[in-house]
C-alpha cells in the first residue's frame, strides 16, 4: 500500500517536472496573471477616478448622461468580455493538454 | 398608483397577509424540493457536496443565489435612491471581484480540494494547525456573514410584513432560523443549492420586471429617468449622477472608499460559502462554467439595480424612502408598491426574504462542514473516521449554527447590519485570499506563513473594526446622535479613523505570509508540491462526482 503511495508521488514528481506539464503551466500562467493585473488596474483606475476626479466625472456627454456611468457600465462590460475570453480560451488551449496529462497520470501509474 | 405616497409606516402600505401567503407558498414549494432532494443524500460527498453532479448552468445560478443577499437587493437599489451613483460603486466592486476567482482561484480549487477552503490551505503544509487556522477564519466569516443577515430579517419584516414590535420581530427571527436549519438538515448540499436556485430565478424576474416596468415609464430613455431622479431629489441635485456624494465629503472618506473598494474586489473569491459550492460540480470545466454563469447573472443583476435604485429616487422620491421603517432598505419595496400595488409588493417582499433563506442556509451548511470536517474529523479523530460519523457531527453543528444564529441575530436586531458585511468581506480578502493565492502559486510557501498571514489578517481586521468608528465615537454633526454600534456618545474608545479596515489587514496579511514564509527553515514538500500543482492544473486525483 505504501508502496502504491510512494511511486503514485513519484509520478506526480515526474509529471512537474516533464516539459509538457511546464508547457501547460507557463500557458495558463501566462495568461491569467497579465489578465488579472489588467482588469485589477483598470478597476482602481476606475476607483481612483471616482474618488479623486468629481469634476472629470460629472461631466455629461449627452442628455443627463455622465462620464462616471460610462466608466462604470465600462467595467460591467470589461467583466463580461475577460468571462467570454477566458472561457473560450481555456476550453481550447488548456482543457485539451490538461486531459491528455490527466488520462497519462490516472491511466498508467508508473 | 398615481396618488402621492404620504409617510408611509411599515402597515400602512401593502397588505401582510397577501406578503405572508406569497411568502409561505415559497417556503413550502422549497420544502417540498428540499425533500425530494434528500432522498440521495447518501454519503459526505451528497451531503456536503450535493454529490458533485451539479452542471455548471445550475451551479453558476445558484451561487447567484449564493451571493445576491438582501444586502445587495435592498441595500443597493437604495444606496443608489438616496446616494446615486456611489450606491452603484458597491456593485461594480461586487462584481469585477468574481473575476479574481475566476481566473485564479476556482478550477484550482475545485481540482485540489475535497469539502473545504481548509482542504486546499493545508495540502501541502503542515495538516493540522493550517487546517485549524483556516477552519477559525471560515467559522469568523459565516458568523458576521450570518449575523448580518439574521439581524437584516429582523429589519425586513417591520417594512414588509408589518410586524414592529421586538418581541414579533424576534420570532420572525427565529421563523427563519429554524426554517433553515430544516432545509440544511433534510436537504444537505443538494437541497441548499436548490433552494438557492429557485431564488435566484425569483429573485431576477421580480428584479427584471420591476426594471422594464420602471424603464417603460421613461419611454426607455435612460437619460430621461436620470433627470426625473435629480428632480425628485432637491437636496441632492445632479450630484446623484456623479460619484462623491457619501465618500467624497473628507480626505478621510475618500480614504475610506479605497479600503471598501479594495476589500471588496479581493473579498470574494476568499469567502468560504462561494468556495464551497465549487466542489458541487464534476470537474473544473464545469467550475469555469459555474462562474461564468454567475458573473453574467449577477452582472445583469446589479444593472437592474442600477435603474430599481434611481427608479425609486424618481417614483418614490428620498423624502418617503427617508421617512419609511426601513431607510434606504425600503426603496424598492416602496417602488414595487408605487408599480403594482400590493401584490408586486408581496412579491418582492416573499423574494426578499427567500433571499435571506437561501443566504443563510448557503452559510449554515459552509460552517458546519468546516467544523465536522476540518475540526473534528480531521483534527480531533485525525481523519480516523467514517464519513457517517462526519456527516451526523455536521448534523448537529448545523443546529447549534442556527440556534446561534438566531439568538445573535435577535440581539444584533436593530444594529448597522452593513458592516458586519463588510467586516465579513475585509476578514475574507485579508485571512483567506493571501493564503489561497500563495499556496497555489508560491512553491516556497510554509507553515509558518500561512498561520502568520491567516492569524495576522483575521486578527488585524477584527481589531481595526474594534477601534473603528463603525464601533465608537461617530456623531452625525447635524442632529449630534450616534451613528456607531455602541450609540451612547460618551464612550469613544475610536483611535483608527477609517471604517472599513482592507487598505491596513489586506496588505498585511500578505507581507505577513511572505514574512512567515522566508524566516522558518521548514522544507519544502516537494512530493506533495508536485501532487499539488499538477492536480490543480490537470484535475488529475480530483474529486469525483458521485453516481447513483
Amino acid at each position: 500500500m505504501s508502496d502504491m503511495r510512494d511511486s503514485d508521488l513519484t509520478s506526480y514528481r515526474d509529471v512537474q517536472l516533464s516539459p509538457d506539464f511546464s508547457e501547460l503551466r507557463r500557458r495558463f500562467r501566462r495568461f491569467v496573471f497579465p489578465m488579472t493585473a489588467l482588469f485589477l488596474v483598470w478597476y482602481f483606475v476606475y476607483v481612483l477616478l471616482a474618488d479623486y476626479a468629481h469634476g472629470f466625472m460629472s461631466q455629461k456627454v449627452g442628455g443627463n448622461i455622465t462620464v462616471a456611468l460610462l466608466f462604470g457600465l465600462g467595467q460591467f462590460v470589461s467583466t463580461f468580455a475577460i468571462t467570454m475570453i477566458y472561457v473560450r480560451w481555456a476550453d481550447r488551449r488548456i482543457d485539451p493538454d490538461a486531459e491528455k496529462l490527466r488520462h497519462q497520470i490516472e491511466g498508467e501509474p508508473q | 398608483m398615481t396618488a402621492p405616497l404620504m409617510l408611509p409606516m411599515a402597515t400602512d402600505i401593502g397588505n401582510p397577509t397577501v406578503n405572508i401567503a406569497i411568502f409561505a407558498l415559497f417556503v413550502l414549494a422549497t420544502l417540498a424540493i428540499v425533500f425530494r432532494a434528500s432522498r440521495n443524500n447518501k454519503t459526505a460527498a451528497d451531503f456536503y457536496a450535493g454529490g458533485r453532479s451539479f452542471t455548471g448552468p445550475q451551479n453558476g445560478i445558484a451561487i447567484a443565489g449564493d451571493y445576491l443577499s438582501a444586502a445587495s437587493f435592498l441595500g443597493i437599489a437604495g444606496a443608489i435612491a438616496l446616494n446615486g451613483y456611489d450606491g452603484f460603486l458597491y456593485s461594480i466592486g461586487f462584481l469585477v471581484a468574481w473575476l479574481v476567482a475566476l481566473l485564479l482561484v476556482a478550477e484550482l480549487l475545485r481540482n485540489t480540494g475535497r469539502f473545504t477552503m481548509a482542504d486546499v490551505l493545508s495540502f501541502r503544509l503542515k495538516q493540522r494547525p493550517v487546517r485549524m487556522a483556516a477552519a477559525i477564519s471560515t467559522l469568523g466569516v459565516c458568523f458576521f456573514y450570518l449575523l448580518a443577515q439574521m439581524a437584516g430579517a429582523g429589519g425586513l419584516v417591520a417594512l414588509l410584513l408589518g410586524v414592529s414590535n421586538r418581541a414579533g420581530q424576534s420570532i420572525v427571527i427565529a421563523v427563519v432560523g429554524i426554517l433553515m436549519i430544516t432545509y440544511v438538515l433534510v436537504g444537505g448540499m443538494k437541497g441548499t443549492t436548490w433552494v438557492q436556485i429557485v431564488k435566484a430565478v425569483l429573485l431576477v424576474i421580480g428584479a427584471g420586471i420591476m426594471t422594464i416596468w420602471v424603464l417603460a415609464k421613461y419611454t426607455f430613455n435612460l437619460s430621461g429617468l436620470l433627470g426625473a431622479a435629480v428632480d425628485k431629489s432637491p437636496a441632492a441635485g445632479e450630484k446623484l449622477l456623479s460619484p462623491g456624494l457619501q465618500y467624497g465629503v473628507t480626505g478621510v472618506t475618500k480614504l475610506d472608499f479605497i479600503s471598501l473598494a479594495l476589500a471588496l474586489v479581493l473579498g470574494t473569491a476568499g469567502l468560504p460559502h462561494v468556495l464551497m459550492r465549487f466542489y458541487t460540480v464534476p470537474d473544473s470545466k464545469e467550475a469555469r462554467r459555474s462562474v461564468s454563469w454567475a458573473i453574467w447573472i449577477i452582472g445583469i443583476f446589479y444593472l437592474f439595480t442600477l435603474v430599481l435604485g434611481y427608479g425609486a429616487a424618481a417614483i418614490v422620491g428620498p423624502d418617503a424612502i427617508r421617512a419609511a421603517p426601513g431607510k434606504a432598505n425600503s426603496a424598492a419595496p416602496l417602488l414595487a408598491f408605487e408599480l403594482g400595488g400590493e401584490v408586486l409588493l408581496g412579491v418582492i417582499s416573499a423574494v426578499a426574504f427567500a433571499t435571506i433563506l437561501a443566504v443563510v442556509a448557503g452559510l449554515t451548511i459552509t460552517a458546519s462542514t468546516s467544523f465536522a470536517h476540518d475540526i473534528y474529523g480531521q483534527i480531533i479523530k485525525k481523519g480516523q473516521i467514517s464519513g457517517d460519523g462526519e456527516v451526523r457531527v455536521a448534523r448537529y453543528t448545523a443546529v447549534v449554527i442556527g440556534i446561534v444564529a438566531i439568538i445573535g441575530g435577535i440581539f444584533a436586531n436593530g444594529q448597522n447590519i452593513a458592516f458586519l458585511v463588510a467586516l465579513a468581506f475585509a476578514v475574507a480578502a485579508s485571512a483567506n485570499l493571501p493564503t489561497i493565492l500563495y499556496s497555489l502559486f508560491w512553491r516556497r510557501f510554509n507553515t509558518r506563513g500561512a498561520l502568520w498571514s491567516i492569524y495576522g489578517g483575521l486578527a488585524s481586521t477584527i481589531i481595526l473594526i474594534i477601534f473603528s468608528p463603525v464601533v465608537s465615537g461617530k456623531v452625525d454633526k447635524k442632529t449630534g446622535a450616534s451613528l456607531s454600534m455602541i450609540t451612547d456618545t460618551g464612550i469613544d474608545f475610536h483611535w483608527f479613523p477609517l471604517d472599513n479596515p482592507g487598505i491596513v489587514s489586506i496588505p498585511l496579511a500578505f507581507v505577513l505570509g511572505w514574512l512567515g514564509t522566508v524566516t522558518s527553515k521548514e522544507q519544502v514538500d516537494v512530493d506533495r508540491f508536485a501532487e499539488m500543482e499538477v492536480r490543480s492544473l490537470t484535475g488529475a486525483g480530483a474529486e469525483k462526482a458521485v453516481s447513483h
